[in-house]
């Protein structure tokens, strides 16, 4: 059987599978469906430094292969996550990595230094392209002073593995990744939503109730496999991708495209088992095709 | 409550209505635990539109049949192509989703179970629960013709059923907080499901008259375990997630103008 361990930077994971932010809550909403333990890493809502209400109902639209959502970094703070979530998911034996949202300098700063302290968090998932948020968010991710600014404040005080979660919503995202990587980021995901619309035409106002949302699901998947090709050429830190990932056949397009570690989003609203699926396949796949390891599939497209 | 996600065969399909199928369910082994209100989420198979799954309320659990009901409105490319399904066919289903309505307070409560349209769907099993667990059901159902009124035979095999017809077709004249029955009786509490200006003024009549009072809701949903934070609902708590702290809600924990 093929080795599935995947290294991001300081993390070890027993295989390369992930769960997008935002899609498994902190995990144990999806404990019945699959033994959390054999997913790589579960990376858990985000979280800012003061709680959130979130933007209004409606927050959700499907659209043609996928949907659109507004909810707004809803979320309870990062003294409510190390109080009253972090003992409950502590001791899940994966890496449970926390997703890290701001509107300024400071407030991500602070909440990485607060979750720096919680010794079962061997991981951040920085997020600068959450494209619902008025402040912040993705206003960072879109050019690389802001990304190079948050990333810089954010490694200053925290000291373990530091993913930065990019938007592909930018003329150059490549340019946005060797920005990351110069201010100190181990490693980067993408791609995070992409900005849509979905309109009611027979009221004549946007469906979403800030008119816009982020597009996720497989409808992406073409977009994403794009970005991650063209971040890994560019830069030398670990890719982790995502973006419209159904099955272990759109895994591998993004581990030959360059990704070392994949995560899993909206296809978790469609089946809560797909991830031990997935990764299940991608080992079928390793050993069908004689690779001992999946590290060995990793960037081995072969471009003409 | 365990949640599965789980092939289930289609028994039985039934056409009550033009805009409406009943598929009864079975699986080989003795069905998961569930409580009235609950509901799963089913996937749709070769409907390229229907990315998501359909969240539908469980209509009636019959045990000694080992099925479930689901009684559901053909509203868009989805829910017809669960109409076009067979006896034979398989249905892959997340569920027992969300906390249902309330368990039986008292015995020999007076529980009025008011629904309208497709809403009277988990009306029928909550009936079931409450007359088997010592409480008084009766039934107020709403509908716009006589035609519209959905399995009323079961209905009428449980509890006493008094019906409003927009038209006058059937019943009173009228919706169902315009029914006379409200004028002379009492009851201990009301649990109510249906289209929102419904579930509104069954919630006003109930704050009139100092009733406790339940409202199922059914905002838009992902993926129904509480993760995705889409279909959230403002309460005194803040914004909630309808598809693990409902779909049932205590009126006095909405935000409503009552």
């Amino acid at each position: 059987m093929a080795d599935l361990t995947t290294k991001i930077a300081g993390l070890t994971m027993k295989n390369p599978v992930m769960t997008a932010s935002g899609t498994f809550g902190y995990g144990i909403e999806f404990a019945d469906f699959v033994n959390l333990e054999d997913i790589g890493g579960i990376i858990v809502k985000g979280t800012t430094l003061n709680p959130r209400e979130g933007n209004d109902y409606p927050r959700m639209v499907e659209t043609a292969s996928g949907m659109l959502n507004c909810v707004g970094l809803q979320n309870k703070g990062v003294d409510y996550f190390c109080t009253n979530i972090y003992p409950e998911i502590k001791d899940i034996k994966t890496n449970m990595i926390v997703n890290v949202s701001g509107s300024s300098l400071e407030d991500y700063a602070e909440c990485a230094a607060r979750i720096n302290e919680l010794e079962n968090i061997p991981a951040i998932e920085l997020n600068i392209s959450c494209p619902n948020v008025k402040q912040g968010g993705m206003a960072f991710g879109v050019t690389a002073e802001g990304a190079e600014a948050v990333v810089k404040a954010v490694r200053e005080v925290y000291k373990k593995t530091l993913i930065v979660k990019l938007s592909p919503n930018v003329t150059s995202i490549a340019d946005i990744a060797k920005a990351v990587e110069g201010a100190g980021a181990d490693s980067v995901s993408l791609i995070n939503t992409l900005m849509g619309m979905a309109i009611d035409i027979e009221k004549r106002k946007p469906v979403l109730s800030i008119a816009t949302g982020g597009m996720s699901g497989p409808a992406v998947k073409p977009v994403a496999v794009r970005c991650v090709w063209q971040v890994a050429k560019a830069v030398n830190i670990p890719v982790i991708g995502l973006g419209g990932i159904m099955n272990a056949h759109d895994a591998i397009e993004f581990l030959l495209a360059g990704a070392s570690a994949i995560e899993i989003g909206t296809a978790n609203f469609v089946d809560p088992a797909v991830t031990v699926k997935v990764a299940n396949g991608i080992s079928d796949w390793l050993d069908q095709h004689g690779c001992s390891s999946v590290a060995e599939i990793v960037g081995q497209l072969e471009c003409a | 409550m365990k949640k599965y996600v789980k092939d289930l065969t289609v028994a039985e399909v039934e056409y009550p209505h033009d805009l409406y199928v009943l598929l009864k369910l079975t699986d080989s082994e003795p069905l998961p635990e569930t409580f009235p209100g609950q509901f799963v989420e089913i996937k749709v198979e070769g409907s390229p539109q229907t990315f998501l799954r359909r969240p539908i309320s469980i209509n009636y659990v019959d045990r000694e049949k080992n099925q479930l009901w689901l009684l559901i409105k053909k509203v868009g490319e989805g829910t017809h192509k669960l109409a076009e399904l067979k006896a034979g066919c398989k249905l892959n289903l997340v569920f027992p989703l969300g906390n249902g309505f309330s368990p039986v307070q008292k015995q020999g409560e007076r529980v009025l179970l008011v629904g309208g349209g497709v809403g009277v769907a988990p009306l029928l099993d909550y009936g079931k629960y409450l007359k088997e667990n010592g409480a008084a059901p009766c039934f107020l159902l709403g509908a716009r013709s006589k035609s519209d009124l959905l399995e009323m035979e079961q209905f009428c095999a449980l509890a006493p059923v008094f019906v409003t017809t927009e038209d006058g077709s059937e019943g009173e004249k009228g919706f169902v907080t315009q029914h006379t029955l409200l004028n002379h009786e009492k009851f201990d509490r009301i649990s109510v499901c249906g289209p929102k200006p419904m579930m509104v003024s069954v919630a006003k009549y109930a704050k009139a008259t100092s009733t406790p009072c339940e409202v199922s809701l059914e905002n838009m949903m992902a993926c129904g375990l509480g993760a995705c934070l889409c279909c959230v609902e403002k309460t005194v708590k803040g914004n909630v997630c309808v598809c693990k702290e409902g779909p049932v809600f205590d009126i006095n924990d909405l935000t409503w103008n009552l």
